[in-house]
């Protein structure tokens, strides 16, 4: 596994836990309704501030059960993690189609000039194996004042 | 952050969605001028979009023994700047008014301007603040996004302590009552938000270089450079 990826599946490791942790400590105990929604308190919140306060709209549509409201719910996640996939499948298939391009035509290309230009390590970088990839890199980061402070991270550059 | 359907005083309702409006119809003009110089841009768009969708439908348990949910609003303010996220936020907020009755048409305004104008704007002038003292892109984005997050939260609380202060502390009892439900709540999520949404610039950084120098979140090879890679 690539240093990148493991940063990666350790942020997830993260959020991960701290979803469930609450749960394992069984920190809901002693509430009348353990892990309800905030929104949900709120709302009762207000009955006990302003106890004949009433609601003067209703939804115009209510799911008729909390099976119908979680498979809504369930669409609302899955719409928005398939067109995030699909954004990332994409990047990733015309990262590969230019690479195959590049491999099969040497052609001159903007970036390696000034990766020419640059210290060792990240010549080393933009004339790796994979030239796309590489000019790429060398194109999207420059070593200004102020730099990204992410260049020592970037040991998998377009990869 | 979803003031229920009804749950707003008559006058707040309006006075919210009047407050809400000029950035959203500002957004409208900022996302159609983008797609308009930027075709290129619809799809990064569409993703940021996506990410505020599926982070709105998680509803993740928290320290306080109740469930809230991430806003994902602090990613689309980043890289397209915060008018953007009024239109993309206000999607996402109607979506879940109209078929899931979370929140509603009456308090689309106030959620709107917690999660769509305040969120954004709260999270993008924490990440530009940190870029310009040299803080490094990551440790800028997890700021920026949990400040999105959680400043959603408390906007949320400040509304309805204005609508509904404590008849015996006021306004700030109420606000204390709220806040204990939400901004309490709310801190470990808008970690998680700030992990996850550093996850996805990093895998942005590793698929759309050009775009994001091109976007200005990543600094550019030089004049005329970034445009040349694609």
């Amino acid at each position: 596994m690539k240093r990148d990826t493991r940063i990666n599946a350790l942020l997830l490791l993260v959020v991960a836990a701290l979803a469930v942790l609450p749960l394992a400590l069984g920190l809901g105990e002693g509430r009348e309704e353990p892990f309800a929604g905030a929104d949900a308190q709120a709302e009762t919140a207000i009955t006990e501030i302003a106890p004949d306060y009433e609601p003067w709209f209703t939804p115009l549509y209510e799911p008729p059960s909390g099976e119908v409201e979680s498979a809504l719910f369930a669409l609302q996640a899955a719409l928005g993690a398939g067109v995030l996939a699909y954004y990332f499948g994409l990047r990733r298939g015309r990262r590969q189609a230019a690479r195959q391009a590049a491999a099969g035509a040497a052609e001159a290309r903007t970036g390696t000039a000034e990766a020419e230009a640059r210290p060792v390590t990240d010549a080393g970088h933009a004339a790796g194996a994979v030239p796309a990839a590489g000019a790429e890199a060398a194109d999207g980061d420059a070593p200004g004042a102020g730099g990204t402070g992410g260049r020592g991270e970037r040991s998998a550059a377009g990869e | 952050m979803h003031i229920a359907e009804g749950f707003l005083p008559r006058e707040h309702a309006v006075a919210w969605t009047l407050a809400a409006a000029p950035f959203v119809v500002h957004g409208v003009r900022a996302l159609t001028r983008e797609v308009r110089a930027n075709p290129e841009s619809t799809l990064l768009l569409g993703a940021s979009g996506a990410f505020t969708f599926v982070l709105s439908a998680l509803k993740i348990p928290s320290v306080t023994g109740s469930c809230s949910h991430p806003t994902g609003t602090g990613l689309g303010a980043i890289l397209f700047r915060p008018p953007v996220m009024a239109v993309l936020g206000t999607i996402t907020l109607l979506f879940q008014a109209l078929l899931l009755a979370h929140g509603g048409l009456t308090t689309l305004g106030a959620n709107v301007f917690s999660m769509a104008v305040v969120g954004p704007w709260a999270g993008y002038a924490v990440y530009r603040l940190l870029r310009r003292t040299g803080a490094p892109l990551m440790a800028a984005v997890f700021c920026g996004a949990f400040t999105a997050d959680l400043s959603t939260y408390c906007v949320t609380s400040v509304q309805l302590a204005l609508a509904f202060p404590d008849p015996g502390t006021g306004f700030a009892g109420a606000l204390a009552k709220f806040g204990g439900i939400f901004a309490v709540t709310q801190l470990p999520l808008a970690v998680s938000e700030g992990l996850l949404t550093v996850l996805v610039m990093r895998l942005l950084r590793q698929s759309s270089k050009g775009e994001l120098a091109r976007l200005g979140v990543l600094p550019a090879a030089g004049p005329a450079k970034g445009a040349a890679v694609r």
